[in-house]
């Protein structure tokens, strides 16, 4: 990378705030002999938004799923910042992953339910969840009722619903049309500007991780690794006009080569292993 | 305004042809089915008149309703008697089947070790094994509710364990992330989920139970210790009564696609809202 590049800084130049998760030589290996991890190093700081971005198969999906308490590291560590563990965290899938059989308030109350409490008492935290994703009116619907983008947007208010300190969220937008993509993309960026949570996003598409975050980490494959990690210096808010501007498409011509290299990098380190 | 303009717009030849062939094919679902029965009970009719075949051998479809209604006093008695086995037995195969379900479901491990136990009491025919539930249930009704049961059960287990595995695995992610007990998984996913899986094998053991109930009589009604619609029937085979037995034949047959229809329409109220199954029985 070229230091002299104004647009794309070397971590460490946009200054967030405190470490709320760091992970430390964290590797994963299945027992068909796939490495997924190794040794994975990465500080997401309180109010970041990080992106992951890969081609599939580089274990982006396999670090949400460690740091979501779902999957166990082999190697390394997991560091939480003392206020936080990993029951503070929400977490957005690819799919909307919803109960087909409960209606958008149930579906968007359920974790609070799981976690003990009445329907009456979560009404209000759930009903302006719903306003904030723009489903408001939509509480009785039930998930086949609604499209793809409203789907999502239940996703997300569920995943927001226990006010977690960081939200991870799983190329959530990928099986979207590019249209109700952008307009999620908006959505997110203005929810997370006022909620000020922490985001983990996943993502193969090079767009939409400079849309959105101000730290990307490029990741490639055989074995998973991290390759290339930078901050994206662009001010917020980021609208529609941001989309358009010169300093986004430089931003992405740069997140781009970046991640031609990475897709181009051979694991050399795998074959010592195997 | 839109709706004005909707009824307005004239349709052209293509998607006229096509409502009117989706017209014909709703009005000759119910009308085929009915014109060919019809046809085959007048068929019927002029085989017997034909042939000039006697009453007791083939009676005409008029002889066979008149018995039912002659006889109904006798008939329906029995049919109660019939249906309260049946019915008896679907509510048990219902609790036993789901019941063994969820403990299945509890472990993999548990699913293992008995779940050959309920292939074999499946497979094994019913008629084979009465001469020992004979032996060692003395009571009556126990003796057919056992048999009818052992009939009805499987394919409710066997769904219901299907579905309570059949979780989509993010949900199932989701529910450890948000530190959900076994029992909240199970009341608040793996249940709803088994849903569909058991409204279907539900439906199954409806027609089976009332198979199960009649087979059981049978074997049981050959000591004439029954009073159901079986007995009723062997009864007239007896005394070559043939439009009694073709009466009593005729409710069985009718009981059995009421149960049907009955278990399809509570299935199709319950998942109307949801299951893509549901979804596509409205167009
Ligand atoms: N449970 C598993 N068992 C075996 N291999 C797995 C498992 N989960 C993921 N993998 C493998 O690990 C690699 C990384 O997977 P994943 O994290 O899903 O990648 P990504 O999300 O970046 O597409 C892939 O090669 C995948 O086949
Ligand atoms: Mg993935």
């Amino acid at each position: 990378m070229m230091p002299q590049q104004a647009s794309i800084v070397r971590t460490g130049a946009v200054e967030s705030g405190n470490p709320l998760l760091v992970l430390r030589g964290v590797g994963k290996s299945f027992s068909n002999g796939v490495v997924a991890l190794k040794d994975v190093d990465l500080t997401i700081k309180e109010g970041d938004f990080v992106s992951l971005l890969g081609p599939s198969g580089c274990g982006k999906s396999t670090a949400l799923r460690i740091i979501a308490g779902l999957s166990s590291p082999s190697a390394g560590t997991l560091g939480w910042h003392k206020t936080l563990g990993s029951d503070g965290v929400g977490f957005v899938f690819q799919e909307p992953t919803l109960l087909p059989w409960a209606t958008v308030f149930d579906n968007v109350w359920l974790p609070l339910r799981l976690r003990g409490v009445s329907r009456e008492a979560a009404r209000p935290a759930v009903m302006e969840l719903l306003e904030r994703v723009h489903l408001a009116g939509f509480e009785a619907a039930v998930p086949r009722e609604l499209s793809g983008g409203m789907k999502m947007r239940v996703s997300i208010a569920r995943g927001l619903v226990t006010k977690p300190r960081l939200l991870l969220m799983d190329e959530p937008f990928a099986a979207l049309d590019e249209i109700t993509r952008f307009r999620l993309n908006n959505d997110l960026l203005e929810l997370w500007q006022d909620e000020r949570f922490t985001v983990v996003f996943v993502t193969h598409s090079v767009f939409e991780s400079v849309f959105l975050s101000n730290r990307i980490v490029v990741m490639a494959a055989r074995p998973g690794r991290v390759f290339e990690e930078f901050a994206v210096d662009a001010p917020y808010p980021r609208d529609e006009a941001f989309r358009t501007s010169t300093c986004y498409a430089a931003l992405c011509r740069r997140a781009s080569a970046v991640l031609s290299s990475a897709i181009h990098s051979t694991g050399g380190a795998s074959h010592d292993d195997d | 305004m839109t709706t004005i303009e909707q009824a307005n717009a004239a349709l052209d030849p293509e998607e006229t042809r096509r409502v009117r062939a989706e017209r014909l094919e709703r009005l000759g679902r119910w009308l085929l089915p009915l014109a060919i029965m019809l046809f085959a009970i007048w068929l019927w009719d002029r085989v017997c008149v034909w042939n000039e075949i006697p009453q007791y051998i083939l009676p005409r479809p008029g002889v066979v309703l008149a018995t039912l209604f002659k006889d109904a006093p006798l008939l329906f008695s029995s049919l109660l008697v019939t249906l309260r086995i049946t019915f008896l037995s679907l509510l048990l195969a219902v609790v036993g089947g789901v019941g063994l379900a969820v403990l299945f479901a509890q472990s993999k491990w548990v699913e293992m070790s008995f779940f050959p136990f309920a292939v074999i009491l499946q497979v094994t025919p019913i008629v084979a094994v009465f001469p020992l539930i004979n032996i060692y249930v003395d009571n009556q009704t126990a003796k057919l509710l056992l048999c009818a049961w052992i009939v009805a059960f499987f394919p409710i287990l066997s769904n219901t364990t299907l579905g309570l595995n059949s979780v989509d695995r993010n949900l199932r992610d989701l529910f450890k992330m948000n530190g959900a007990t076994r029992w909240q998984q199970l009341w608040h996913l793996r249940l709803p989920a088994a849903m569909p899986y058991f409204l279907g094998g539900l439906k199954i053991a409806g027609g089976l139970s009332l198979i199960g109930a009649v087979v059981a009589e049978f074997v049981a009604g050959a000591s004439g210790q029954s009073s159901g619609l079986a007995s009723r029937i062997i009864e007239a085979g007896y005394r070559l009564n043939a439009p009694r037995l073709f009466a009593a034949l005729i409710l069985i047959s009718v009981t059995g696609i009421l149960i049907f229809l009955v278990l399809s329409l509570i299935s199709h109220l319950i998942l109307r809202r949801w299951h893509e199954s549901a979804l596509k029985q409205e167009h």
